[in-house]
């Protein structure tokens, strides 16, 4: 009998596929849920995804950089981005997130934890937001070489870490044996022309990760964007599985893989 | 005019009282980038903007040998570097750049800060190829100063606009979308008009992504002779850096490494005093942020990275 837990991170305000990702992961199994933070942005209504966040007994929510603007009522998401048009988004997304996020739920972000720590199957495990190190720093794939990554493990004494804050999925199995998981995010697709999110279950009992991808009702989300005002450049998103704005951050080789 | 003179009085005034107070010290955290001054100071541009006075007959700091890359590379992997970046001088002018590339691309993601004039489509294929095959992140930054042939041609030479736009496209018909790195040097550059001109002469050329990346001047080297250099209260204090900003200025975790040995950034390679040391190692300690183009690094929060 397994014994396993779901990781997830990025939410951006979708609360279809985080109703989604509950059903289908309680499905096989998850017991308990750990959500590596950036509960807020890009999608519509916000207060939506708190329900399935607050006051339950195997929901474990951490801060992400998002989560810390929102929960202290800063001015922008801190994203660091210095093109125009990424900027221009990006406070479409902030001020609307901001605008129409109980104080009451901002006061719940501003106090999350910032890492968890477990021990499963004899490894020591740390999942962290963007990187053990900076809340906001990016892991990609592309740009990060292994013997960076055993530095990162060895500096935060961890034999297997989960983080999020790219939107990019991978899992890289170092020469030492230990383990770097970025989850991806449950908000939104990729950048690979698909439609679905991404997630991991993890089995407690023998440290095994499974990264799986998600379908939910994305036809509904885009609708409810809509509904809200959202810029049609997000709803295009969700529809094409391609991101349109916040491109800057993107290294060489995942920007290849999309169309803007 | 009034407020401007009251402006400069305070400035000099400032200046003055701050004359005898110590440098900010910073510590060194990781080494996250290793910048590696491939070809020196030598270049087939001398553009007038070069904050390092580069140029064809600039041979301050020579080529390194094959042997000096691949020795930095193996400290910086051992101390767990995150990215590497070649520049010059020109990196394509060196006779080994395949292998330096190929080498470093085992270890870690680079990124070639070029001018991009020497990428005919034989190269322009192989690091297409290169690109596709790497199993981290190679990019190409290449160096434009203007929209427009007399805009471009005025910083960085005459007939090189359409040579450096060429390679552009080149590389991005090869399958390795550039960046596009400018020096705003011409300010109406710097805002969001600006930017939106380079975009629209990037698509204009079949570029989909565009990819920019905006650097203020350094006021030394060969740009301190076209410009101005640094004024007496463009100069750090202790006290003048703020929360965080450890963090973000990129000295606290970079260093670069020449052929005549190791600097704190890769800006001050032609100063003297800023030398740390023959290796790498040499470099792994905090730094005194007393140059006044550490000033332009705190106030325009450059960095140099992609």
């Amino acid at each position: 009998m397994s014994n396993l837990i779901c990781v997830f991170g990025g939410i951006y305000n979708n609360h279809r596929s985080l109703a989604a990702l509950i059903e289908e992961a309680s499905a096989l199994g998850a017991t308990a849920f750990y959500c590596l933070g950036d509960v807020g942005g890009f999608g519509p209504n916000p207060d939506k995804v708190f329900p399935y966040l607050r006051d339950q007994k195997n929901v474990f929510v951490m801060q992400g950089n998002y989560d810390h603007s929102i929960g202290n009522r800063l001015e922008d998401c801190a994203c660091g981005y210095v093109d125009p048009r990424d900027n221009h988004f990006a406070q479409i997304s902030y001020d609307y997130t901001l605008a129409n996020t109980s104080d009451d739920n901002k006061d719940w972000l501003q106090e999350l934890p910032t890492e968890f720590r477990h021990e499963w199957a004899g490894k020591k495990v740390l999942m962290a937001h963007g990187s053990p190190r900076r809340i906001n720093e990016f892991l990609w794939e592309s740009q990060c070489p292994d013997g960076f990554l055993e530095y990162l493990m060895n500096e935060a004494d961890a034999d297997l870490m989960f983080i999020t804050h790219t939107g990019i999925p991978w899992v890289r199995e170092l020469p030492s044996g230990k383990t770097m998981v970025n989850v991806g995010v449950i908000g939104r697709p990729p950048n690979d022309g698909t439609t679905l999110v991404d997630y991991v279950l993890v089995d407690t009992d023998t440290a095994q990760v499974t990264p799986r991808r998600l379908a939910y009702d994305h036809v509904a989300l885009a609708q409810e964007m809509r509904d809200v005002d959202l810029p049609e450049e997000f709803v295009e998103t969700v529809l094409t599985g391609y991101w349109t704005t916040c491109l800057e951050i993107l290294p060489g080789k995942e920007r290849a893989i999309g169309t803007y | 005019m009034a407020s401007n003179l009251i402006n400069l009085d305070m400035l000099v005034t400032r200046a003055q009282e701050r004359a005898d107070l110590p440098a900010p010290t910073l510590d060194f955290e990781h080494l996250d980038v290793l910048w590696l001054q491939v070809t020196g100071t030598l270049c087939n541009l001398a553009c007038l903007h070069c904050f390092i006075s580069c140029g064809p007959k600039n041979d301050s700091h020579p080529f390194m040998t094959v042997d000096q890359v691949a020795t930095a590379i193996s400290e910086g992997a051992a101390m767990g570097v995150k990215e590497v970046y070649f520049t010059g001088g020109e990196p394509f002018l060196h006779p080994d750049i395949r292998e330096l590339i190929e080498r470093t691309l085992e270890v870690a993601p680079l990124s070639i800060l070029t001018n991009g004039i020497l990428i005919e489509d034989e190269m322009a294929a192989w690091l297409g190829e290169t690109f596709a095959s790497s199993r981290y992140g190679l990019d190409i930054r290449v160096s434009l100063d203007g929209t427009t042939a007399k805009e471009n041609d005025a910083i960085r030479g005459r007939n090189t606009f359409e040579q450096i736009v060429g390679a552009i496209v080149r590389l991005w018909e090869n399958g390795i979308n550039p960046v596009v790195t400018v020096t705003t040097c011409h300010n109406e550059l710097a805002d969001g008009a600006g930017r939106n001109r380079f975009i629209e002469l990037l698509k204009s050329r079949g570029i989909s992504q565009p990819r920019l990346k905006f650097l203020s001047p350094f006021k030394i080297g060969r740009e301190e002779r076209r410009d101005e250099g640094y004024q007496a209260y463009e100069r750090l204090v202790d006290g003048d850096l703020i929360e965080g900003e450890e963090n973000d200025l990129q000295c606290s975790s970079c260093r670069m490494v020449t052929a005549k040995g190791v600097f704190p950034c890769p800006i001050l390679i032609e100063v003297e005093e800023a030398r740390m040391g023959d290796t790498l190692a040499d470099g792994i300690v905090p730094i005194k942020l007393n140059h006044p183009a550490c000033y332009t690094c705190h106030v325009e929060g450059v960095t140099c990275r992609t």
